[in-house]
């Protein structure tokens, strides 16, 4: 164990720019294990009033370049979980290693912070800035990046993220949507390995989320950022490599997106609703018809009741 | 609606002016309204004057957004223009009834009232031709020197430009809780004013309560963002003087000797500027002539 975390930071400690294609698909790119953290409730003398297991027990790993989806309903643990990944909580058991670097180690905190970048639920207040380009650039200010370079990074990141023609306007007369691909924009000027989505689409209507969904998927496969989407909304995690899901603190299922939601009596005792036509394909089951598990979309489910009546012979 | 309320009343046009480095036109501002109240001169108000228009001319803001300025301190002035006509003392002009209008009273009114219109276009100006955000890091650069004695002076200018930020978002909520509390029956129109005041508490406290929601969140974001204060950090736009600032300032001293001038030799009374700025008090300009 230690032999082999020696090796890891070996390998990334040197030379940044290099180790992204060099780990693309292989290695891991983060380890949590065994994470626990506890909130703690104190009364006005500072006495331990009782405490909340958020996150119990917790161990997963990513590979470089992944799409990774953490399911769970209110107060399962992902956010704080989430929280860990870019060192704004620190673990009370267990450790977190991203991209080789032990989020306790408080030299690396920076380095930390730029590798996963992260993006939060309401998008009004995670704007810093008073000017789109501006906002862009307070991440790459904060990090002492020459102001040419910077320059070159706001211009490329709004552009990736289509917001350019908006590079002079105040946030506050955005919509949600562009808002969050802002946000993002600024989070993509840091040039992170990873970006962790902490529910951005929880405060958007139907656009904005299929705006910022389709921006987080862009940038996974054009750019080969790994993407860690936290969220409840099961439509968005049926394009994920892997699902995670959470319940009370504890991780309770993982598997790709088809394996999951095959089990959808499971995720209904957890309180998540499956996508539509996951569940009606189930029902259907359920009263007989002769449907495979694990349908995801609307064409998957046509398909299968095609060729599920011609052998019928309804059809 | 109350989104497209704008701090700082930024004019936006390009212009001479507003190309200008906002160090320059602080600067120059601070500098406009110190020479204001360091001469009591007819010839140093024409020449202020003339300076001001030739400067609003050329950074092509409208005159009527420049004279809007003048509207909240209209009660202002006018009590100014009033107090110094009526109490100071002096050769008798006329008298109505107990009302006696003095010489000194109508040149101290007029000088009162013209100092204060030059001072409030002069800065209006200021406002309306640099953006909250470059205003705000001109002072951060000029308050630099400040950092000696401790004053931290990033973390005010940071304050201030996250304030601008979210002024217009807090302004939006509580127009939303105060709709939402309507909704419930609440009443924020009858009453006295101690009545209204009280109708304002619940509204007040889900303000507060998202206020500092919101506050935490965005602490949580810069951190996420790499921000650990102004040690090692870079500008995306810095400030930079170019050959119009060099002229901006020679142009500068330049008024500024002329005027010096005009208030040296061509004034009968170049008074200091704090009996000024008592004067502007109006009563106790009374007491002043008194021992005079």
């Amino acid at each position: 164990m230690k032999k082999k975390k020696e090796k890891k930071s070996e390998k990334t400690g040197g030379n940044n720019a290099v180790s992204k294609k060099e780990t693309a698909g292989a290695g891991v790119f983060l380890d949590i294990s065994g994470l626990r953290y506890e909130y703690i409730r104190r009364d006005e003398e500072n006495n331990v009033e009782g405490i909340t297991t958020a996150v119990d027990d917790v161990s997963l790993k990513v590979r470089p370049g992944q799409f990774i989806a953490i399911l769970g309903h209110n107060g399962s643990g992902k956010s704080t979980l989430a929280k860990h990944i870019n060192a704004i909580l620190m673990p009370a058991e267990g450790t977190v290693t991203v991209d080789g670097m032990d989020t306790q180690d408080a030299e690396r905190l920076l380095d930390i912070r730029r590798t996963a970048g992260m993006v939060f639920q309401n998008p009004d207040n995670q704007i810093i800035g008073q000017v789109v380009d501006e906002d862009v650039a307070f991440g790459p200010e904060n990090m002492g990046v020459p102001t040419k370079e910077i320059e070159e990074r706001v211009e490329e990141s709004l552009k990736i993220l289509g917001m350019w023609n908006y590079r002079d306007a105040s946030p506050n007369r955005l919509s949600g949507g562009q808002k969050q691909r802002v946000s993002i924009a600024g989070v993509i000027a840091m040039h992170p390995k990873c970006i962790i989505l902490d529910e951005p689409t929880a405060m958007l209507d139907p656009k904005g989320r299929y705006e910022v969904i389709r921006a987080a998927r862009a940038l996974n496969e054009t750019e080969g950022i790994t993407i860690i989407l936290i969220t409840h909304y099961m439509e968005e995690v049926i394009h994920a490599d892997t699902v995670f899901v959470m319940d009370g603190g504890k991780l309770k299922m993982s598997g790709s997106p088809r394996e999951v939601f095959s089990r959808v009596e499971e995720l209904k005792e957890m309180r998540l609703a499956v996508p539509q036509a996951t569940e009606l394909a189930w029902e259907l089951k359920k009263a007989g018809l002769d449907l495979p598990d694990g349908i995801l979309d609307r064409k998957e489910l046509v398909k299968a009741l095609i060729k599920c009546g011609r052998s019928d012979g309804r059809i | 609606m109350i989104r497209d309320i704008t701090l700082g009343q930024y004019y936006a046009a390009d212009s001479v002016i507003h190309r200008l480095d906002p160090r320059t036109k602080l600067v120059g501002t601070l500098a406009y309204l110190i020479a204001l109240f360091i001469f009591n001169n007819p010839y140093v108000f024409a020449l202020a004057a003339f300076f001001l228009i030739t400067l609003i001319l050329l950074s092509h803001v409208p005159f009527r957004f420049i004279l809007k300025g003048l509207k909240p301190i209209l009660f202002l002035l006018l009590f100014t223009v009033i107090i110094n006509m009526l109490f100071v003392k002096g050769t008798p002009l006329f008298s109505i009834w107990k009302i006696t209008v003095t010489e000194e009273g109508v040149k101290q009114a007029v000088s009162m009232g013209g100092r204060l219109i030059l001072l409030i276009l002069g800065s209006n100006l200021m406002t309306l031709t640099t953006t909250p955000t470059r205003l705000t890091a001109g002072m951060e650069h000029l308050m630099r020197p400040l950092k000696l004695i401790g004053v931290p002076v990033h973390e005010i200018a940071m304050m201030m430009s996250i304030a601008l930020r979210f002024i217009p978002i807090l302004m939006e909520e509580t127009d939303r809780i105060m709709k939402a509390q309507l909704a419930r029956g609440a009443d924020f129109e009858s009453g006295n004013l101690f009545k209204k005041i009280r109708s304002f508490v619940p509204v007040l406290v889900p303000l507060f309560v998202s206020a500092f929601r919101r506050a935490n969140d965005l602490a949580m974001a810069m951190e996420a963002r790499c921000y650990h204060g102004g040690k090692g950090r870079t500008q995306y736009r810095p400030l930079r003087y170019t050959r119009r600032d060099a002229v901006a300032y020679l142009i500068l001293i330049l008024y500024l000797a002329a005027v010096f001038a005009a208030g040296k030799w061509l004034s009968e009374l170049a008074t200091p500027w704090f009996k000024e700025m008592i004067g502007y008090a109006g009563s106790v300009s009374v007491s002043m002539s008194e021992v005079y």
